[in-house]
């Protein structure tokens, strides 16, 4: 009993890191249909310069303040690198999907080199506050804190995400571009303005990612942001293209999935059943559980 | 998927125009192509040397080897051209094909002891069924979907290989072929001549395999999957079987280069299995020009050269003595093919290829002329 409680929490905690990654790359595909692979880089950048600001305080960096400070560095961090990229980069490439698809390539492979190059290769032990790495007692499971965390901020994006898209004017719009992109330009609203926002977004949850996965794991390598981008990619076919709510039940399903048969069969054996699950998905529902009309184009 | 089919609607709109200079420019090419390939084959014999690009004299064991992975990267990126430049599959996932000639090969002969022919047999056997296997679930969808599962199976291939299940792959550590009955011809710093002539037949063999394919009914297929998949539709051929076999051609034409990857390395490393390493195949046929197919060759040959020679610079001490903001960068090859490669996506569509054919073309003369009116005939087609 107290196996499955620690697995399922700790798969919650997974699923948790997948959904920040997932959920801006659902977005930014549905709204812009820009397969972002820089989104991986993002997520390093984010996590590599909450560790910086974090460790610079030296025997401060593993207080709280200093944590929540790291967080919000990693979002800040990677918010701002999206909005470069996407300003200077993607937006020349308007409706050229291909290309965009090329550009977050070859941005993805040079920044991952480039925090190769400043902070070397090797796992760098993320700072945090001594309350993380202990264990809360969950129904006879020692439960590290660090998942709670992730599972927290990952509900708290959830909440936040459905609130602006379900409330909001931003949010109307941004869905309504999702169904169809020309029927919003042609009633006089600006989307280009809107792609912006939902990249930078999509980036400032990829940074928190980030942070969140050094804190998970409690280490950080430069490997993280594209190990993660693989299973977010996978969560995004299997929830649906452009889908939020799916991007959040197909987080959960895979990381709890991988958890369980990497447990109980063999390590490794996880992430295969994982993409066995994405191959079935595709052969019984091709556009994915949540999405709405075939739209995969 | 502007920039694939530019290059190549402009060329099928000159061929009525002016077919009789263009069949002397294509046996000009042939003539020339004969002639480097010969030269390429008389180099182990030669003593040339190009100072910055070849670490030593043609006939050196180093320079050999390092020729010989140039030219199986050339044509592995050949047997990604058929994919994404003729049928118009963008797949992340093509390093699996090759891997599975490379780690196929090795366990063929270092664990079943096969001997060199039946062991090739089994592994070309092997990138048709996985390929096979790969490419009927993947194409349920198109585009970008696509792009996406390619690069989950290929992720799952390279699990397998790191995490060592069943015991075959060696992890991390990679294969080496110790046990492997292979003829005394292939062994040993001596002989490296003789793979450096294997390296050059596959990727002769590779491309004529290409040729072929693309110049055949079914090529002609491809490429019209790739313009207006209705069309292909409303003529009563199913766009799904098309992809498929340019899908098992080019993953099997894959297996083939891996195994002479394994042969020229003299074992198998897990990098190969990686995304990343297939994002560096999507980076060479960038770099040489998704439209043509001898840019594919040219684009693997150049980005193995520069990042072995990158690899140099970096280590070499004008670099490490630099200050932090340039030496970092520079260190890092990856950084600098990253940076080129978004360079050429965005200020050279079309790669070398397309820049050199922008260069020699005759700019206002009659073949260029009729491109317009026929380029809009081609792909404005009432559906």
């Amino acid at each position: 009993m107290s196996v499955v409680v620690l697995l399922l929490i700790t798969g919650l905690g997974l699923g948790a890191l997948y959904f920040l990654a997932a959920s801006g790359l659902s977005l930014i595909y549905g709204l812009m249909r820009v397969l972002n692979f820089a989104h991986g880089a993002f997520l390093t950048l984010g996590g590599y310069l909450g560790y910086q600001v974090a460790s610079s305080f030296g025997p401060e960096s593993n207080s709280w303040p200093v944590f929540l400070l790291s967080l919000v560095v990693g979002a800040a961090s990677g918010a701002m690198f999206a909005a470069v990229v996407e300003l200077v980069l993607i937006r020349r490439l308007y409706e050229r999907e291909i290309e965009q698809v090329l550009v977050t390539v070859g941005i993805g492979l040079a920044a991952v080199a480039l925090v190769i190059g400043i902070w070397g290769s090797d796992a760098r032990r993320y700072p945090a506050p001594a309350w993380m790495s202990q264990a809360t007692n969950v129904l006879g499971a020692q439960v590290p804190n660090s998942r709670f965390v992730c599972i927290l901020a990952a509900v708290v994006v959830f909440a936040f995400l459905s609130l602006l898209l379900g409330r909001t004017r931003y949010g109307l719009i941004i869905r309504a571009g999702v169904e169809n992109r020309s029927m919003v330009a042609a009633l006089g609203i600006d989307v280009r303005r809107s792609f912006t926002a939902v990249f930078v977004l999509g980036g400032a949850l990829a940074g928190l990612g980030g942070v969140l996965a050094g804190l998970y794991n409690a280490s950080l390598s430069p490997g993280t942001g594209d190990s993660l981008l693989i299973f977010a990619f996978i969560v995004v076919v299997i929830g649906g293209l452009g889908s939020v709510r799916g991007a959040a039940v197909a987080a959960v399903t895979v990381a709890l999935l991988q958890q369980f048969a990497n447990y109980y069969a063999a390590s490794g054996v996880g992430d295969l059943m994982v993409v066995l699950a994405l191959a079935v998905v595709l052969l019984v529902r091709p556009q994915g559980l949540f999405a709405r009309s075939v739209r995969i184009a | 998927m502007s920039i694939v089919d530019k290059p190549r609607t402009g060329t099928a709109a000159v061929a009525p125009a002016t077919n009789g200079h263009r069949t002397s420019r294509r046996w000009i090419g042939r003539t020339l192509a004969l002639a480097l390939v010969v030269l390429l084959a008389l180099l182990p014999k030669l003593a040339l040397t190009v100072p910055g690009v070849l670490p030593g004299p043609t006939y050196s064991a180093g320079t050999l080897q390092l020729l010989a992975v140039c030219f199986l990267f050339g044509a592995l990126a050949v047997t990604y051209h058929l994919l994404f430049g003729v049928t118009g599959m963008l797949s992340f996932g093509h390093a699996l094909y090759f891997a599975v000639g490379v780690y196929g090969f090795a366990i063929a002969l270092q664990t079943w002891h096969l001997s060199l022919l039946p062991a090739a047999l089994v592994t070309i056997g092997l990138g048709v069924v996985t390929s096979l296997i790969f490419g009927a679930v993947s194409l349920r969808v198109n585009g970008i979907a696509f792009a996406m599962v390619t690069l989950a199976f290929a992720q799952a291939g390279s699990l397998l290989v790191y995490r060592n299940l069943g015991g075959h792959t060696g992890g991390e550590e990679g294969l080496g072929l110790t046990n492997a009955k292979l003829p005394a011809a292939l062994l040993g710093v001596t002989n490296t001549a003789n793979l450096y002539w294997i390296a050059l037949a596959v990727v002769v063999v590779v491309y004529l395999a290409v040729v072929w394919v693309s110049g055949s009914r079914v090529g002609a297929m491809m490429a019209a999957v790739r313009e207006n998949e209705l069309r292909v539709q409303v003529l009563g051929v199913r766009p799904y079987l098309v992809r498929l076999t340019a899908f098992v051609a080019s993953g099997t034409l894959a297996t083939i280069v891996g195994m002479g990857y394994l042969l020229v390395q003299g074992g198998a490393n897990p990098q190969i299995t990686t995304t990343s390493f297939t994002l560096s195949l999507l980076v060479m046929i960038v770099l040489g020009g998704i439209g043509a197919r001898w840019g594919a060759v040219v684009g693997g040959v150049l980005y193995t050269l520069l990042d072995q020679r990158l690899g140099v610079l970096a280590s070499s001490s004008t670099v490490t003595s630099l200050p932090d903001v340039l030496r970092i960068p520079l260190s890092q090859p990856l950084f600098l093919l990253g940076l080129l490669f978004v360079l050429v996506v965005m200020f050279l569509p079309g790669g070398l290829a397309g820049a050199l054919a922008r260069v020699s073309a005759p700019r206002p003369s009659s073949a260029d002329a009729s491109a317009p009116p026929s380029h809009v005939h081609t792909t404005g087609e009432p559906s």
